[in-house]
């Protein structure tokens, strides 16, 4: 694929998730809020293709919008009771939720303009899923290892509070 | 025009932004999960674009964006787990209305 072609395929990925990103966040029904969230998730696992870490994006469609999009529809269908309202409004402090979260997108834009970012040419190897397996067993055993650890706590964790009495 | 690193960041700071917003104007206990979760997903984007320019020939960034998805894993499972006892105990999922550690 030329860079041109690349560049684009950016840009309507980039417009696709950034628009969900923001009507998951302004929707009104929370239902709408969680399938636009699958929207975001498989527009960045596209991003993820144009980066070259399909193994990532593998991982995104599998564990974001297969698992967890299914948990939160679960949380939402078990907490929509009759006092629950149907839509969901913002709280008072929306407007100066706006403020900071523009200032903190300021801030973000300075240091991105601001920084020499060390770039480097170097090519990127033949197969990357093969590059991220070997530096997860070598360099990232630790890390990997404990990974399986918080599962684990997560899992005993998630049923010991959500079980009944 | 070509892609570069500055492209992939500024995407990921415009997401976080409005992960931010999200996280601070939602009344919905799951909403605010939500909003916590495109956070997650834009940082996962910088790491990604960091390893597809700055290290490409170890890819470390894409090995951290694994673990941060594990990570995030393991928080929506036991976040959501509270959000359900919340509403079992409360009848509400409103934080507004979740005040017990407030005096």
């Amino acid at each position: 694929m030329s860079d041109t072609l690349l560049f684009i395929a950016f840009l309507l990925l980039g417009a696709l998730t950034l628009s969900a990103a923001t009507l998951v966040v302004t929707t009104p029904k929370i239902i709408h809020s969680a399938l636009f969230l699958v929207l975001t998730f498989l527009g960045i696992a596209g991003i993820y293709v144009l980066l070259a870490a399909e193994f990532v994006a593998g991982v995104q469609v599998l564990i974001y919008v297969g698992a967890i999009t299914v948990l939160v529809l679960f949380a939402i269908m078990l907490t929509h009771g009759p006092a629950t309202p149907a839509s969901n409004p913002v709280n008072r402090q929306w407007g100066l939720a706006l403020v900071v979260s523009g200032a903190l997108f300021a801030l973000l834009l300075l240091a991105i303009q601001g920084t020499a970012w060390p770039v480097s040419s170097a090519a990127l190897p033949k197969s990357t899923i093969e590059t991220v397996g070997v530096q997860i067993l070598t360099t990232y055993v630790v890390p990997f290892e404990l990974a399986s650890l918080l599962l684990l706590a997560a899992m005993i964790g998630a049923i010991v509070i959500a079980r009944e009495g | 025009m070509e892609l570069r690193l500055e492209h992939v960041l500024v995407l990921s700071a415009l997401l976080f932004a409005i992960g931010v917003y999200g996280a601070l104007s939602r009344r919905n206990a799951v909403a605010i999960l939500l909003a916590i979760e495109v956070m997650f997903n834009a940082v996962n984007v910088a790491f990604v674009g960091f390893a597809r320019f700055v290290g490409p020939e170890h890819l470390a960034g894409q090995v951290f964006a694994i673990f941060v998805i594990t990570v995030a894993a393991a928080e929506a499972a036991l976040a959501l787990a509270i959000v359900m006892m919340l509403y079992r105990q409360r009848r509400s999922v409103n934080v507004e209305e979740i005040n017990l550690l407030r005096w």
